[in-house]
């Protein structure tokens, strides 16, 4: 377990030192996202006012924009100069690389979040201190399944033709259950009186579909990763 | 093509052929009329549906951790029978729908879980056909995470509200009505499994065409 943990950790610093002397993903995947969020605003603004009920669903889809986008980057990064060769060669478990690679887009991910949930507060009158702590559980626990996934199939990838329109292809109807989950419970935190229960029942299913997925993909990483 | 795939073949055409006489012998339902006889092509065709993406789970399973290099073969052929018969369907679906329930689509659990079941597989063959060199295990792990998925879905959606009617109603079915309804259920069956086998034997086929040309370049 702790040489596991350990690989786990060097993967994530080198991804973070990566990004840090370039702040390339980073950079880029914020400012898209706030076109996107933007882009619906002007495509869902009516007299100046916004449609009511649509914050949470914008901010789902302009997460799962960016981190489509963010996910072929990071590996695309990978493939230019082979490094993702030299990453399985090392002599450590797939797994394990598999939960670094995984680690380090949530933690991407996470800081994109923190720019796009004030955002859409702002702009769609949402009121996101309501139930912060559920909020962010709710936030947290759907990018772990939408990114689980995620890291997967990029990886899986990365040696394919065509790769760039077959990361969403692929993704998009596999993380349904992640999108409807999330939605709807944002949706009921932020309600003007927020429904605290089936909120509950969204993060529990939330949760469930994590813990499935990320153990599948443990499973499969290695087989799937094999020349 | 076997000898017995050639007799499968031709009792399969026989009895589509004879479907139209014996799906008229059923009564009329009361409040729908003659359009709910849709339902004979609709059911079965959608048992084959799921049963033909089980068949692709399973042997992408098989050759993801066990290495069964044949399994591949019959991954693909289930994934594209998963295809077809999901677009029957998918399209047989809303022409019930549109009379029994006023509406062509609807949010309903079933419903979305086919569909997007349907465009997992649809993903799949897109994968197979232009992922290049390596598909064939990224395709045997997206069809994995499809199977896993569909209870996600079911669960997520049936929250909302469901109105497909349940499974739960075939066997109350009046006997003028279940004869029709098997017998179409055992036609979809037979044609499910010889085209089953015979895309599976096009792909082994060509699996050992390409491994001749690459023992005679070597």
């Amino acid at each position: 377990m702790r040489a596991f943990l350990r690989i786990v950790w060097i993967v994530v610093k080198k991804d973070v030192t990566v990004e840090v002397r370039s702040l390339e993903l980073l950079s880029t995947t914020i400012f898209f996202a706030i076109t996107v969020v933007l882009m619906f605003s002007f495509g869902l603004v009516v007299e100046g006012r916004a449609v009511q009920d649509v914050a949470p669903a914008i901010l789902w889809i302009a997460i799962a924009f960016a981190g489509t986008l963010a996910l072929g980057r990071t590996f695309e990064r990978e493939r230019q100069n082979d490094t993702l060769r030299a990453l399985l060669l090392a002599p450590a478990d797939r797994p394990a690389i598999y939960v670094g690679k995984l680690t380090g887009i949530l933690l991407l991910l996470a800081l994109v979040e923190s720019v796009l949930v004030p955002l859409v507060g702002l702009l769609f009158n949402a009121p996101i201190f309501a139930q912060p702590v559920r909020l962010a559980l709710t936030l947290v626990a759907g990018t772990i399944g939408f990114c689980a996934v995620g890291t997967l199939f990029a990886a899986m990838l990365v040696r394919a033709r065509s790769r760039d329109v077959l990361l969403p292809i692929m993704l998009y109807p596999m993380t349904v259950p992640v999108m409807i989950a999330g939605v709807r419970g944002t949706a009921a935190l932020l309600q003007p009186t927020p429904d605290l229960a089936i909120a509950q029942f969204w993060m529990a299913l939330l949760g469930f579909f994590d813990v499935v997925f990320v153990t599948l993909a443990l499973w499969t990483f290695d087989p799937v990763m094999t020349d | 093509m076997t000898r017995s795939t050639v007799y499968m073949l031709v009792l399969a055409g026989g009895m589509f052929a004879m479907a139209p006489w014996i799906i008229n012998t059923a009564p009329n339902e009361a409040t729908m009329g003659l359009v709910y006889k849709i339902y004979f092509f609709h059911m079965p065709s959608a048992w084959m549906f799921l049963i033909a993406a089980i068949v692709a789970g399973v042997a992408s399973a098989r050759f993801l951790f066990f290495r069964k290099a044949t399994a591949d073969g019959w991954a693909m052929a289930a994934a594209e029978l998963t295809v077809l018969f999901g677009a029957f369907t998918l399209v047989s679906g809303p022409l019930w729908a549109r009379r029994a329930w006023g509406v062509w689509w609807q949010w309903d659990a079933r419903l979305t879980s086919s569909l997007l079941l349907f465009m997992i597989f649809i993903a799949y063959l897109l994968l197979r056909r232009f992922g290049g060199p390596g598909s064939d295990k990224l395709g045997a792990g997206l069809a994995l995470f499809g199977m896993a998925n569909v209870p996600f879905i079911y669960v997520s959606v049936n929250y909302w509200r469901t109105i497909h009617p349940p499974t739960s109603v075939v066997p109350t079915l009046p006997i003028e009505m279940g004869i029709p309804l098997w017998y179409c259920v055992a036609a979809f069956t037979l044609l499910f499994i010889v085209l089953l086998r015979l895309r599976a034997r096009l792909e082994h086929q060509r699996a050992r065409v390409e491994a001749l040309y690459l023992a005679e370049e070597s």
